[in-house]
């Protein structure tokens, strides 16, 4: 049985959509400032855990896209993925490439071959701070 | 080639996925990947080269490259691949009832296919290991398929343990024949043989390797353990084309080494020899059909290995053709007995009776496929066998053909104890048991597979020209020599038709007089399987004796042992090689040495604390107080990830300490509390003077310049550590978050199953860990 705080639910409400944000800003910015993948998936994490003390792990779910083991197994592949990519353009593997773009509006956009295998180490990040919740955290909720 | 392996990975892919929608079906999808072969095939040899090379650079540190050739013998291997395993796929869409699993069976099958095919065209000798173990793991998932069936599942554990334990002896004889040669091309290596003792050794092993595949004695017994997979399986991987991988390999060898080395031609003749006996007479007691055959296709094995193996012309030729004529009618043979065991739901040949005049035609291609087997003229088999007694009597090889004659009447016998046992009798005898069903004769699409396949036997048997060209092409290519022989369907008069009939004779007579006595003392002998049996049973004591007395069960011995190995190993060398840190500087500003005064007031207020919760939360204070100097040195990276990394290690510390006792118990023995004291020290003398020593230690310039010089231009990110983490060094972090995943995957396992109904014993290890917390105090 877990007592819920009224002020403890708002109050991480709050923290947690900011501390989201905050995560996949700094998933995108990685590359030319502080942060990348396995921070912001850190990040996520730690919103994950905020949700899991205020409300157990029903709550934790509810920011969690898919099961613990999904996001464990599509960030690998997608990591995997990126490197047998490079194969396509006959590089090696993990070889990177990058282009630019001058959007109207956002000015020039630089996009590059490592996101998405950031994408797939912030995920794995998520995955393992789920499963670790969910595998420490199940049965003896707290009382 | 390349392409026609994709095309197999891509048939198997998308026969796993749609197996649950096309049923029995999805055998003839799966079809597709043989019949690629055979086009591919027939395509390639009309372009009329005698040898096409496909070479892709895969590994070249390694020597391995993806470096493929057709020649003779790997034609005739994929044209048998390729055309019975299609056939197969055809028998199996009528074998198998509806069950949701047959997409993933016949994605085994594809790939198992495929891995075949990759090993008789692979030219670089590791490639071919590669594909060796490919087809012994399918074999072991097609034999287990039924895996809720005890019997499967250790037949196909005996299958993965005998070849897997040959095929590792091959690959370090691989490796000492390549060492010694210089190159791992196969072709290379054979133009130009090492002889080196280590290059013999190599071979030995490599031989020991093929014979564990091609089931040669002692190590034929895990065949017919095999035998409790589905009959496709049997009658493709059992008899056609896996067990043929030891011989292809000897095949290749033999012409070349047989000459060099003294011990190669009497080792093959002798263990060939006395697996065909051995094989034959087993054949003969054995009561259920598909043991029966397996048993025969051991000694068959054993037949073809003295041939290819004594590595003269004539008897490669000879061999080449038995491959062939083996493959057709023994394939038809193990499809024949299951479609008794499909219609009749028994295999046993005391209660199967009279089927012949219920299934006649099933009956006629038994006949066939079998009498080829036994060598009656006008078939296959005999065409191969006579060419066979013809190239031993030609060399005078006396003993050899005496055994070989015994061992071809060995055949006869258990051909005629196949056909008798499975189909002669009265047919009433079946109605008169209450509760059997009456058995029907199979549908007729069941029957197409066998039936072409006796239909290659009697043309091939009857216009050897045929097949002709390809036996020679295949010999030719292990041995030049051996294109100027050639198949006949009929020798004339000689010493070989004598044999022959000998043999027919002798084997009739023994199925006739049973020889009760000699049976009932070889009965008694050592029987290879009990020998495994214990071996494997000796092995699981031992590994429990081990494991009991290493892994005791007590976490801080464990922490103990890792911490003093971890203090000893490295801590010798640094004291030996002890270089003192270049110029020391306390501290670079005041605000660095306050918060190195805090961490230390916490890490020594971690040690004091009596509770649990404060331990961990002093600790916690360490490592933010850690975050904050990365922060002053300017490394926001770093600080980030720590203070992320703490926050999370302490939340989980925390939910951890929910099951755990509030105190740390008090260490009453003295001993145990100087131990315990003394272990901490070392461990913390070690970590400073390493980190001391770690600043002295640079031998080579570092590499922060480089990266930061490239990482603008090449990683095209400005954030270096980020460009380092995924992209310079992304391999590293692929195989760190590869850990990551299954270090998650493996928490929950064991975590987790302690919540289901029925896995309490797994959730005992959590409780265990708390007990030998306080076995510690203790």
């Amino acid at each position: 049985m877990i007592h819920r705080s009224f002020i403890l639910d708002t109050l991480v409400d709050v923290i947690v959509r900011t501390a989201l944000v905050f995560s996949l800003f700094l998933l995108f910015s990685g590359h030319n400032s502080p942060g990348g993948g396995f921070v912001a998936g850190l990040v996520f994490g730690i919103a994950l855990i905020l949700k899991y003390v205020a409300g157990g792990i029903e709550r934790m779910q509810e920011i969690l896209p898919m099961s613990a083991e999904t996001m464990l197994a599509s960030g690998l592949s997608l990591s995997i993925l990126t490197g047998i990519a490079g194969w396509l353009w006959g590089e090696a593997f993990l070889e990177s490439t990058y282009i630019e773009v001058d959007l109207p509006l956002l000015g020039a956009l630089k996009a590059s071959s490592t996101l998405p295998f950031d994408i797939g180490v912030f995920a794995i990040v998520i995955g393992l701070v789920a499963a670790l919740v969910v595998a420490f955290g199940t049965g003896e909720d707290v009382k | 080639m390349i392409s026609v392996l994709l095309f197999c990975a891509l048939v198997a892919a998308v026969c796993g996925a749609l197996g649950r929608r096309l049923g029995t079906r999805v055998f003839l999808l799966g079809a597709l990947a043989p019949a690629a072969m055979i086009a591919w095939l027939g395509a390639t040899r009309s372009g009329g080269e005698d040898v096409v090379t496909e070479v892709l650079s895969w590994l070249p540190v390694l020597g391995l490259d993806l470096d493929f050739r057709l020649d003779g013998l790997g034609s005739l291997m994929t044209a048998l691949i390729g055309g019975i395993g299609f056939m197969i796929f055809v028998y199996a869409w009528r074998y198998f009832a509806p069950r949701p699993d047959l997409g993933r069976f016949a994605a085994y099958l594809v790939t198992f296919a495929a891995s075949m095919f990759g090993l008789v065209v692979a030219n670089n000798f590791l490639l071919l290991f590669i594909f060796w173990e490919l087809t012994s793991i399918t074999s072991y998932l097609l034999i287990g398929f039924d895996d809720e069936s005890a019997a499967a599942r250790t037949g196909a554990l005996q299958a993965l343990l005998v070849t897997g334990l040959g095929g590792l002896a091959m690959l370090g004889g691989i490796v000492l024949m390549a060492q010694a040669g210089g190159t791992y091309s196969l072709s290379e290596l054979l133009a130009d043989p090492p002889t080196e003792t280590t290059a013999l050794a190599g071979l030995a092993l490599v031989l020991l390797g093929a014979f564990t595949k091609s089931a040669q004695f002692p190590f034929h017994f895990w065949l017919p353990g095999a035998m409790s997979a589905p009959t496709p399986v049997s009658a493709y991987l059992h008899s056609a084309t896996m067990v043929k991988a030891g011989i292809y390999l000897i095949a290749r060898l033999a012409p070349v080494y047989a000459l060099l080395v003294a011990w190669w031609r009497p080792t093959l003749v002798v263990v060939g020899l006395l697996t065909m006996l051995v094989g034959g007479w087993r054949a003969l007691t054995q009561r259920d059909l598909k043991l029966l055959l397996a048993q025969g296709t051991v000694s068959q094995l054993g037949f073809i290995v003295v041939l290819v193996g004594v590595g003269i012309p004539e008897l490669t030729f000879a061999g080449v053709a038995m491959i062939l004529a083996h493959a057709v009618f023994k394939a038809a043979l193990f499809m024949v007995a299951g479609i008794v065991d499909h219609q009749a739901h028994t295999r046993d040949i005391r209660r199967l009776n009279g089927l012949g005049t219920i299934m006649p035609a099933t009956l006629a291609v038994a006949i066939v496929a079998t009498f080829s087997m036994m060598g009656v003229p006008g078939l296959l088999g005999f065409v191969s066998k006579e060419a066979a007694f013809e190239g031993l009597v030609h060399e005078r090889l006396g003993w050899a053909t005496l055994g070989v004659v015994a061992g071809s009447a060995l055949t006869v016998a258990y051909g005629l104890r196949f056909l008798s046992g499975g189909f002669m009798g009265k047919p009433e005898s079946q109605t008169d048991q209450p509760g059997d069903v009456l058995i029907s004769p199979p549908r007729p699409t069941f029957l197409i597979a066998p039936i072409v396949l006796v239909v290659v036997t009697v043309v091939a048997g009857l216009a050897p020209a045929l097949v002709d060209d390809m036996v020679v092409s295949a010999a030719g290519s292990v041995d030049p020599v051996a294109t100027q022989y050639h198949l006949a369907a009929w020798h004339g008069f000689g010493v070989p038709l004598g044999l022959s009939a000998l043999a027919i004779a002798a084997g009739w007579m023994v199925w006739r007089w049973p020889l009760q006595g000699l049976r009932r003392i070889t009965s008694r002998a050592p029987d290879a399987t009990h020998v495994y049996a214990s071996t494997l049973a000796g092995i699981n004591r031992f590994a429990d004796r081990v494991t009991a007395v290493v892994q005791g069960g007590s976490l801080p011995v464990y922490l103990g042992v890792i911490m003093v190995v971890t203090v000893t190993a490295p801590g010798i060398l640094i004291v030996r090689n002890w270089l003192p840190p270049p110029a020391f500087t306390f501290a670079e500003s005041p605000v660095q040495a306050v918060t190195a005064a805090l961490v230390v007031v916490a890490a020594l207020a971690a040690i004091a604390a009596s509770r649990r919760l404060a331990a961990v939360l002093f600790l916690g204070a360490v490592g933010y107080g850690v975050a904050v100097l990365f922060v002053i040195q300017g490394a926001p990276d770093l600080a980030l990830t720590q203070l992320l990394i703490e926050t999370l290690v302490l939340t989980l510390f925390i939910l951890v300490l929910r099951v755990l006792p509030r105190r740390f118990e008090v260490v009453q023995s003295r001993i145990r509390r100087v131990v315990r004291i003394a272990i901490s020290l070392g461990v913390g003398v070690f970590a400073g003077a390493f980190a001391l020593m770690a600043a002295a230690g640079r031998q080579a310039p570092s590499l922060a310049d480089e990266y930061l010089s490239r990482a603008e231009p090449e990683g095209g990110g400005t954030n270096v550590v980020n460009v380092i983490l995924t992209d310079f060094r992304a391999l590293d972090t692929l195989g760190e978050i590869t850990v990551l995943a299954v270090v998650a995957m493996g928490v929950m396992a064991l975590l987790m199953g302690r919540h289901r109904p029925g896995g309490g014993d797994v959730g005992d290890d959590v409780d265990g860990l708390v007990e030998g917390d306080r076995r510690l105090d203790r």
